[in-house]
């Protein structure tokens, strides 16, 4: 067997090339173990997701909006299955990923256990948490592992239009009624700091990331990341006509940024460990939906075989 | 009973007519129909794709990483296989 230490160093060497890692070649347990934690919690994240939005599919206040939501939801679905698929180049099997879901040993994102209330609720899904998910997707592109790669170049190329449908929503509304446009701030006041947690602790409480940014599944830290988006949403507000729920946010002239307040960290935490609005639920009705869905597996599995055994026998009567 | 997954099948896509299938991604199906079907959902929602082809997973057998420089070294050195290695003179056109 190889030596372990030189397997190691040109494993590195290969990262630090800028040469992408493929299913088959050598990799160090624990990056193999990083990118299917990081990988299946995205994946649930795209599957769980849908949830909240789906909650509003059948009450859209136009047929416009009834089908560019649908199609958006439908996205998200895709998203989750590209990313099982390359989760299980690793060597994981689907079933096992689903199962860490549905018993809490996997995570997803913490956004998607807040409700949705309203329909301008939508609208800021559109902007801030699809926003703030392409902040961070857009460098998962350059991932180190290939599969990963290719798999977020694909859904960041969806993206986008996620984020304009959701724009669009909010923009009419701004232009709308007075009841309208309280429906709206009100929104983007329950949004807004969650979506800064989508980013992840403060570089200072995330152990992993300098790892992470050795092996280049990582590319910025989650401060950075957060910055940004601060930074391009205050403007993205104003057009709204909506103000931001932070009373420290400021330009700082000296940074070259927008300052802004110091996040619920407890908030985070609390949802992250399972006590948030809608975590029970959330995780309840992917359950339901998987039973409830166990008997179409096995009868598609059995009509399949019994089809394979027909066209065996036809084919035997032939010979 | 039920089956712990459904078969894995490798997705290929051809873009446009003229075109090689491509490498999509993977997906899980019952049968070649559903993964046909599946692969048109999950990989050709924007005019990706006029031609599925799918695979079973199971079917692909693959070069290992480990048999690459056996496998492909040896064209490294066999320059004269590209034009570029044979000297002629610059008046020549059309070569
Ligand atoms: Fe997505
Ligand atoms: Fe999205």
């Amino acid at each position: 067997m190889a030596d372990i230490t030189a397997l190691e160093a040109h494993f590195q060497n290969t990262i630090d090339q800028e040469i992408k890692i493929e299913p088959k070649d050598w990799m160090p347990d624990a990056y193999r173990k990083t990118l299917i934690r990081q990988i299946s919690q995205h994946a649930h994240s795209e599957i769980v997701g849908m949830l909240p939005e789906g909650n509003w599919i059948t009450r859209a206040p136009s047929l416009r909006r009834k089908v560019a939501l649908l199609a958006k939801v439908q996205d998200e679905a895709g998203h989750g299955l590209y990313l099982y698929s390359a989760c299980e180049t690793l060597g994981v099997e689907r079933n096992e990923l689903v199962e860490q879901l549905h018993d809490g040993r996997a995570k997803y994102s913490s956004i998607f256990n807040y409700p949705t209330l309203t329909w301008a609720d939508i609208g800021v899904i559109g902007w801030l948490v699809d926003g703030a998910a392409i902040m961070n997707q857009v460098p998962l592109c350059r991932c180190s592992y290939g599969p990963y790669a290719r798999a977020m170049v694909r859904v960041c190329k969806e993206e986008s239009f996620h984020q304009r449908q959701g724009y669009e929503i909010l923009l009419t509304l701004s232009k709308g009624t007075e009841a309208q446009r309280r429906m709206l701030q009100d929104a983007v006041n329950r949004w807004w700091w969650p979506s800064l947690m989508m980013f992840g602790p403060n570089d200072a409480d995330s152990p992993h990331t300098a790892q992470s940014m050795k092996w280049k599944i990582k590319r910025f830290t989650n401060d950075e990341l957060r910055q940004k988006f601060v930074d391009v949403c205050v403007d993205q507000a104003k057009l709204l006509n909506v103000t931001l729920p932070d009373p420290d946010l400021k330009w700082n002239e000296e940074r070259g940024h927008y300052d802004f307040g110091e996040i619920n960290w407890d908030e985070f935490w609390q949802v992250v460990k399972g006590h948030g609005p809608c975590n029970k639920e959330r995780i309840d009705t992917r359950r339901r939906a998987h039973e409830e869905g166990a008997w179409v597996r096995e009868a598609a599995m059995a009509f399949a075989e019994k089809q394979a055994r027909r066209r065996a026998e036809e084919s035997s009567q032939v010979a | 009973m039920e089956k712990k997954n459904w078969p894995l099948w490798e997705v290929f896509i051809r873009s446009r007519q003229g075109l090689h299938h491509k490498h999509a991604g993977s997906l899980h199906a019952a049968d070649e129909q559903m993964a046909i079907e599946n692969a048109r959902d999950v990989y050709t929602r924007r005019n990706e794709g006029i031609s599925i082809w799918v695979v079973e997973s199971k079917h692909i057998h693959a070069s290992s990483p480990a048999e690459s420089e056996a496998l492909f070294d040896p064209a490294n050195d066999k320059v004269y296989r590209h034009p570029t290695f044979y000297d002629i003179p610059d008046e020549i056109k059309h070569m």
